[in-house]
């Protein structure tokens, strides 16, 4: 399909938003496409924002998902600083903060998720911050240094790398986590006892088990975390990291069906047929799993920014990925493929004193589910593998390390 | 500013400009090259910026060092060769003007 009659609208010009952007004319497609975003600048990666960008070490080029001609060379009308307010199905229309109302054929909803808030008595104190956007990012920066202490509510990825990152700068970083883990919701025990010990080694303060009561100041201004308990951490800045939740109100209002997320197939399309949705707003099938689920990481925003594209451009949808993550702290890398659904057994291979070793989630007919790799990208490519192919492994092959990789995923 | 030549898979090749000391994933992205993924935006962490190296180039780019990060995460990638590389790691130098990559069937 490539007449030049067919409009695309994409609302939210972030990783996904861009991506479809770039993915429909990669194909061919030939309309109208205008992307819709509220932030100040062009779409951007957002995974830097905790590693590289807070630690200076990227340049706003490098995090530039591509350069602003880009847009302009491969006719694509960015809105920046405007925002999807509404969307009308029936009229195929949608309208903007600006009062605007633009006209599609094909809608892509690009939303985003935004970060959780948590009711707390000071929240809105200077100094209480979150990580969501390149902005977010410069205020966090602007608070770390040396001497400087952070203290960060929830102990998730986002804030074990922003933790990692601050000590990196010569802050000081307490992480406060409500669960008796770091990384309770999204990995196994042995993964988060691995992290706390290695932040713990690098001088984080950890507090498991922790509820946090509010956040105290002087002067309108961020003075301490007070717990639960009592006790307060004192700190110049408090990052709240406690999870996302997705922007799907404009697709309630518009009547598409949604379930903590809007619902979508495996073209990425909503209940509505010339509307799609991808990336971090979506709530979509996990063919490998047998299930749906909210996915936030960039390879889920790409896979259905390619299925969305595909789609509207008359291609059959692509072969489904197995859903990946990864996460960088301090010299650790992290790369977790597939998600441990039903799965009764973990079996380490490597060594984890070492920092380098591998956990594969079995369900109980021996069919690999997850992986989760520390420093071992050999385990989580052939992981991937592996679990794409459906593979069954035992865990006494999967423990000896004298049968490679190769092997086990042939 | 030193060129870079894509090779589709189906033949089809595209001459770009890349950037000296940015890398040759990063000047395929810049020009929307179709076939480079790099879904981890040059992390190497997800080998969808896989590439092969023309014969006549590889003396002057190379072969990723045994042991590294990207000779295990191409150990696993889509369709790997010998002169597979990932193009998130070549950073560009005035040596490498002219370049010449292929791109492989598939990056996932």
């Amino acid at each position: 399909m490539s007449d030049t009659t067919t409009s695309v609208v994409i609302a939210g010009a972030g990783h996904a938003g861009g991506s479809a952007a770039a993915m429909l004319r990669q194909l061919g497609f030939a309309g109208a496409i205008t992307l819709v975003g509220d932030e100040p600048i062009p779409p951007y990666e957002r995974p830097p924002l905790s590693k590289a960008w807070l630690k200076g070490e990227a340049s706003a080029e490098s995090l530039a998902l591509r350069p602003m001609e880009f847009y302009t060379t491969a006719n694509i009308d960015l809105r920046l600083n405007t925002r999807v307010t509404g969307i009308d199905p029936a009229a195929k229309t949608v309208s903007l903060g600006s009062g605007e109302t633009l006209s599609y054929d094909f809608l892509i909803l690009a939303l985003g998720a935004r970060a959780r808030r948590i009711p707390l008595p000071g929240l809105d104190l200077d100094g209480v911050l979150e990580l969501r956007t390149a902005a977010d990012a410069d205020k966090l920066k602007a608070a770390l240094g040396p001497g400087k202490r952070l203290a960060v509510v929830g102990g998730g990825y986002i804030g074990l790398e922003a933790a990692a990152s601050a000590r990196g700068l010569g802050a000081e970083a307490t992480i406060i986590e409500r669960e008796s883990r770091v990384l309770a919701r999204v990995a196994c025990q042995q993964l988060s006892d691995f992290f706390e010990r290695f932040h713990r080694a690098q001088g984080v303060t950890i507090e498991v088990s922790a509820g946090v009561a509010a956040l105290e100041g002087v002067g309108g201004k961020v003075t301490g975390v007070r717990l639960s308990d009592g006790r307060v951490i004192p700190c110049d800045a408090a990052l709240i990291g406690v999870g996302a939740v997705p922007n799907d109100e404009i697709a309630q209002a518009a009547g598409l069906a949604c379930d903590g997320g809007i619902v979508v197939d495996l073209s990425a399309r909503t209940s509505d047929p010339a509307i799609f949705a991808i990336g971090d707003c979506t709530k979509r099938p996990l063919p490998l799993y047998g299930r749906t689920m909210r996915l936030e990481s960039v390879p889920n925003a790409l896979e259905q920014a390619k299925q969305a594209a595909a789609a509207i451009y008359g291609r059959p949808p692509p072969p489904p990925e197995v859903p990946w993550f990864w996460s960088d702290q301090y010299d650790v890398r992290l790369q977790i493929a597939g998600i441990p659904f039903d799965a009764t057994e973990i079996v380490v291979r490597g060594d984890i004193a070492a920092g380098k070793f591998a956990l594969f989630h079995l369900a109980e007919d021996g069919l690999v589910r997850a992986v989760e790799a520390v420093n071992a990208s050999t385990e989580f490519m052939g992981g991937r593998r592996i679990i794409q192919r459906g593979k069954r492994l035992t865990a006494d092959r999967i423990r000896d390390m004298a049968v490679t990789m190769q092997e086990l995923a042939s | 500013m030193p060129k870079i030549t894509f090779i589709e898979h189906n033949g089809t090749p595209h001459t770009v400009e890349g950037t000296i000391g940015r890398s040759v994933m990063e000047a395929a992205v810049n020009n929307n090259i179709r076939g480079i993924d790099a879904d981890c935006g040059g992390e190497c962490a997800c080998a969808t910026c896989h590439v092969y190296i023309e014969p006549e180039w590889l003396g002057k780019v190379g072969l990723p060092a045994d042991g590294s990060q990207e000779a295990s995460m191409l150990s696993f990638a889509a369709v790997t060769q010998p002169d597979s590389r990932l193009s998130c790691q070549i950073q560009m130098t005035a040596e490498l003007d002219g370049l010449v990559v292929r791109m492989p069937e598939g990056q996932h």
